[in-house]
């Protein structure tokens, strides 16, 4: 039985001027002039969904993932009726209720209590159905001391918590639910995701976008991958999350243009013209995740032959930390001189031991004491993406901290078999490109 | 009709402790920080009379057909105050509530509905006021009474559907919101609200007909006042115009819902 049909389903928006904000007056103005000849004011048009067609039967928990701006709220918002599609036909089996923002429908002046009554009939739960629930509801949301003072005085932290609490509680056929889980803290978040799992093991369609790819694999048995309006990929979770992850490097490139960069110190003698990072196999690497083995080039012009020259770059959190240098003094790689012309030396880092992230990068060349031949400051970014070093499906996020360290546990029973967990630095387990 | 069909008749039913609820909502938020509360909603009408009392009744002597002054207005401006104020809060409860609308799905004249079952709190207690009055000078309403429910439900019919018009125009052009104050400030004279359908001459009576308002307005007037004639030509005109006005609104406002979301 299907829980929902889709046929062909677009969605037109149309930019500019006469749909945002319509005034009477405005609208007037330009017909009179069209009227007097004068040229029609253009409109832009976008397609934020384009021919989708998609089946989804009851009892499927089915993520929907893509990037930023790809179509996937706008096509929430025509599953839950909340706007129509400009072509196309909808079909829906059953109550639905969405979670497109947690709280909507709080009234500052309202005490807990009446907001949750308020919330849930906005989101189609009958009067009895609230009172019966009532007492789960505030006890999820952990707010039993404030439920009776208006809402005005809860901390955005107790809202989120409310209004996730009726929401777990709405017993709807098909709930979809929209990113919501990307604030909250931890702890919160676990809980949320536990409520998902009841649903989904109570039979109950679940429409669920999110970033979050680890939430994502452990709740959904299909994914929907919607980029640029259409359907790139419906299929089995983990197949489409790869898809989508490795896509991540396409038309990205690693590497930085030095050459242009204006801002520099340095006598000049000789400037880093660009930076390359290639991956042992030699190919210029699209993506830089978590643990890979990485060669750096960097690439000079040197005006006149420098004596005992030393390469460095320096790595630096977004909030300026500086995480590690390397340089060629640090590991007594002594270069006696370079020629004048150009030419490139190359840095080969083991094991990038960085958790996903932004960093920053300074790159130098200069000589033993104060002499710089060029210092680029804080030149570039360096977009470090995640990996499944510890083959767990999870760890390696920026939340544990700036680096990680290889390592596995050992728990010795006596009489038992060792515990032993086998993950990370074993290079078998994970390709790289 | 597709645009009203039985699917929507039985969401609207199915969204009814919503709509009870935000009418509830309405009147406590209207009245929670508020010292005055409740006694504002005898305030208005009283303070708007004494006004007219001593303007139209003394200086201008307007003639109220035999009935004293206060009461001649005061009866007339308990039902319109409701209505003005109801329009004008309509107008305003699609843009208002825009979280709402582009989150969530439900029949989106519940709102303007609710607007309007939320204003009958002060009006009920006006026309409380209005049997208090009707006391001070001794009269006692004639059979008419009977009729009260009646015309407070065509009042409240015509405001909802002149109201879901107004709000959804007012999403898509925001500057008609703009215009509802100067309308409302015409309606007052256009209605008899200071004078008596009686004082009209003849030759401008059609345009009182063009006011769905005047019938509905001078019945309250006749309702509580004995003395004063109960016109059912007028009555009767307005009901058929209030209902031409509910169906035309419902179907303007069907036809525009779908697209509240995105022009908000």
């Amino acid at each position: 039985m299907n829980a929902i049909v889709l046929e062909h389903v677009s969605k037109q928006y149309r930019l500019g001027h006469i749909q945002q904000f319509g005034m009477l007056q405005e609208n007037m103005t330009a017909w009179f002039r069209r009227l007097l000849g004068h040229e029609r004011m253009t409109q832009e048009v976008l397609w934020a969904l384009n021919d989708i067609s998609l089946e989804i039967k009851h009892g499927e928990v089915v993520g929907i993932i893509g990037r930023n701006g790809a179509g996937k709220s706008t096509l929430l918002k025509i599953l839950s009726r909340i706007t129509s599609p400009t072509s196309g036909a909808m079909r829906v089996n059953g109550r639905v209720a969405s979670l497109l923002e947690v709280g909507t429908g709080f009234h500052e002046e309202l005490t807990g209590r009446e907001n949750v009554i308020l919330n849930g009939s906005i989101l189609g739960m009958p009067r009895a159905e609230i009172a019966r629930q009532m007492d789960a509801i505030i006890d999820f949301a952990g707010v039993e001391k404030f439920i009776d003072t208006p809402i005005k005085r809860y901390s955005s932290g107790m809202r989120l918590r409310l209004g996730f609490a009726v929401a777990a509680h709405l017993n709807p056929d098909i709930l979809i639910i929209d990113e919501v889980l990307a604030v909250g803290d931890a702890g919160f978040q676990k809980k949320c995701l536990g409520a998902m799992e009841t649903l989904r093991n109570s039979g109950r369609t679940v429409l669920f976008v999110s970033h979050n790819m680890a939430a994502v694999e452990n709740l959904c048995s299909r994914v929907i991958w919607v980029d640029n309006g259409r359907i790139r990929q419906d299929g089995e979770t983990n197949e489409v999350i790869q898809s989508y992850m490795g896509s991540f490097g396409e038309g990205k490139r690693t590497g930085f243009d030095l050459d242009k960069i204006q801002v520099r110190r340095g006598a000049g003698g000789a400037r880093l013209t660009s930076l390359e990072f290639f991956d042992r196999a030699g190919t210029t690497m699209k993506l830089i995740r978590s643990g890979d083995r990485l060669i750096i080039r960097f690439w000079y012009d040197a005006k006149e032959r420098i004596a005992n020259p030393i390469f460095g770059i320096r790595i630096y959190t977004e909030l300026g930390t500086l995480v590690t240098e390397m340089n060629t003094w640090m590991t007594d790689f002594e270069i006696p001189f370079i020629d004048a012309g150009k030419g490139h030396i190359d840095l080969i880092v083991d094991f990038l031991n960085l958790m996903p992230g932004r960093y920053s990068v300074t790159l130098f060349l200069g000589a033993v004491g104060p002499l710089f031949q060029d210092l680029l400051d804080h030149c570039g970014i360096l977009e470090i993406e995640a990996s499944d070093f510890y083959n767990s499906g999870k760890g390696i996020e920026s939340r544990f901290g700036v680096m990680f360290l290889p390592f596995h546990w050992e728990w010795k029973h006596a009489g038992d078999e060792t515990m032993r967990d086998i993950a990370s630095r074993d290079e078998r387990k994970y390709e790289m490109g | 009709m597709q645009l009203i069909d039985r699917e929507w008749l039985r969401e609207l039913w199915q969204y009814r402790e919503l709509f009870y609820f935000l009418a509830w909502r309405d009147v406590k938020v209207r009245y929670k920080q508020t010292i005055l509360g409740i006694v504002w909603a005898v305030i208005q009408p009283l303070a708007t009379m004494l006004v007219f009392l001593v303007l139209f009744g003394k200086i201008a002597s307007i003639p109220t057909d035999g009935t004293p002054h206060a009461l001649f207005y005061y009866t007339a401006l308990v039902p319109w105050i409701y209505f003005s104020g109801t329009l004008a809060m309509c107008g305003n409860s699609l843009v208002s509530n825009t979280n709402l609308l582009t989150k969530v799905y439900f029949p989106r004249n519940v709102l303007p509905a609710a607007v309007a079952l939320s204003g009958l709190v002060d009006f009920g207690i006006g026309t409380i006021f209005v049997l208090g009055l009707l006391a001070y000078y001794h009269m006692v309403p004639n059979w008419h009474i009977v009729l009260l429910p009646l015309v407070a439900l065509l009042l409240v019919l015509l405001a909802y559907s002149i109201g879901i018009i107004l709000a959804a125009v007012t999403v898509k052009y925001r500057d008609v919101k703009y215009a509802t104050p100067f309308l409302i400030q015409l309606g007052l004279f256009v209605t008899p609200i200071i004078y008596s359908p009686s004082m009209v001459p003849e030759a401008y009576r059609p345009l009182l007909l063009l006011n769905p308002l005047t019938g509905i307005i001078d019945a309250f007037r006749a309702i509580f006042v004995p003395s004063h004639p109960l016109e059912w030509g007028l009555l009767g005109l307005s009901a058929l115009a209030t209902l031409l006005l509910l169906l035309v609104g419902t179907l303007y406002f069907r036809a525009a819902e779908r697209s509240f979301a995105d022009t908000i």
